[in-house]
């Protein structure tokens, strides 16, 4: 009975053989991918972020620039760039993993540094004039008044990033890397005759298994955000 | 650089490009139809469809654009025997996506409106129609306006994916012709012209719209 009820939804190739664990290693992968991006990124972003604060026109345009063509490029524009590009145009061969690492590591960076900048920029003036008149130094003042506040703004927005870094990395399929939507395309081709409804059951499940993914990580900036509303 | 290749490869960019701005016109204007009703639900606590738009937003909100688009177009068909062609399904499945992110837009732009303006309205004898209409809409909408220009851009961008359901987009054509003639210099340089001028427009008037709205 609950046999017949699987295999019409298709999710009875889930539990044959290996397959849910293959899919859940797909998702590894992915994950894997958005997770070491992500660590590239906020101290990079952190970086840049400080920098586009600074005075100096020269580094601001070079840094606008570069931010502002990595954030309206389609992420998958980027993939393409970077996996295709690299062996034609500089002779070296990127792998699909090592290419995906490398564009959403200058994303992630580029979407940081707006962030930091823009949490940088919404502390008001009269928190540094009130410190100095207070005789804080600047070190003092930037470790003990404009850094806490900064951080109660970033936490949440930051933390947004990673989710929208998980979703993002779901692009890694077209550009030939084996993650969660590859392995289920081949256990679907390979179950074609027995199941064909396995589309529907895998994909599903997938789905299902990206919000287990992101679905947590939301709340939890969420609640921060909350928390820590100014 | 080879000049001919493009000059010979531009129009059919030019097709896929308005295939990306008419896929992507049409998504977004469906987001902004079903933000508008969510946020409303959300904003007049309508029981039970309350619940529902919650969960529509955390799950749509929380799910790539890739994903629910395989389970439209490849799944679903398989249980409901309801075959879409890969242009309705990329439509249906950015607004999908869009849906819940005009709908978050929207309803902070609402809840960003302090509470007296809805309570003067009222005083004045306006019904509640009226003080959406009148008093609560314009404020929101002004309010909202630069996120709403964030997820238009963003969802033009997100129509990128919908090469990966045959759809023969500005992504489509370019792999194509990579495969095809393996002119990876001239086509990679044609993509990114082509986005550029899709999204650059939206993006300077977004910001120029926005300054205007913030010294008014």
């Amino acid at each position: 009975m609950t046999d017949l009820n699987l295999a019409a939804i298709g999710l009875d190739v889930l539990f044959k053989g290996k397959n849910l664990a293959r899919l859940i290693g797909g998702l590894g992968v992915a994950l894997k991918i958005s997770l070491l991006a992500v660590a590239i990124s906020i101290p990079s972003g952190i970086l840049l972020g400080v920098l586009m604060t600074w005075e100096n026109k020269v580094v601001r345009f070079f840094l606008r620039v570069y931010l502002e063509f990595i954030r309206i490029m389609p992420q998958l524009v980027l993939l393409f760039i970077v996996f295709f590009g690299s062996t034609k145009i500089l002779k070296l061969h990127v792998s699909g993993e090592l290419a995906s690492i490398i564009v959403f590591s200058l994303w992630g960076t580029a979407e940081m540094a707006d962030l930091v900048r823009g949490a940088l920029a919404s502390i008001p003036k009269h928190q540094y004039e009130s410190a100095a008149a207070l005789g804080l130094t600047k070190t003092q003042t930037f470790f003990h008044v404009i850094l806490p506040q900064t951080v109660r703004r970033l936490l949440p927005i930051s933390i947004n990033l990673v989710t929208r870094m998980i979703k993002t990395t779901s692009l890694v399929l077209m550009i030939g890397v084996i993650e969660v939507l590859k392995v289920a395309q081949q256990i679907i081709e390979a179950n074609r005759a027995k199941s064909p409804n396995a589309a529907f059951g895998l994909y599903l499940v997938i789905f299902i298994l990206y919000f287990l993914a992101c679905w947590p990580i939301s709340m939890l900036a969420k609640y921060l955000e909350k928390k820590w509303k100014v | 650089m080879n000049w001919a290749f493009i000059a010979k490869y531009l129009p059919m960019y030019e097709k896929a490009a308005w295939l990306t701005v008419k896929t992507g016109t049409a998504g977004i204007v469906l987001s902004v139809i079903i933000g508008i009703i969510c946020a409303a639900i959300l904003y007049y606590r309508v029981p039970i469809l309350r619940r529902l738009v919650s969960i529509y937003v955390e799950i749509s909100r929380n799910t790539p654009l890739l994903v629910q688009l395989f389970f439209i177009y490849y799944g679903i068909p398989k249980v409901t025997g309801i075959k879409t062609d890969a242009f309705t399904c990329g439509i249906v499945g950015l607004a999908f996506l869009g849906g819940s992110y005009m709908c978050e837009t929207f309803r902070s732009g609402i809840e960003a409106i302090e509470p007296i303006q809805e309570e003067s309205a009222k005083a004045l004898g306006l019904n509640k129609l009226q003080i959406m209409r009148y008093v609560l809409l314009p404020q929101a909408l002004s309010i909202s306006f630069p996120g709403f220009v964030a997820n238009v851009i963003f969802l033009m961008k997100e129509t990128s994916v919908f090469s990966a359901i045959s759809l023969m987009d500005l992504m489509f054509t370019a792999k194509d012709l990579i495969g095809v003639f393996y002119k990876t210099k001239e086509s990679l340089f044609l993509l990114v012209v082509f986005y550029l001028i899709i999204l650059l427009p939206i993006s300077l008037l977004g910001s120029f719209i926005e300054r205007r709205l913030r010294h008014d």
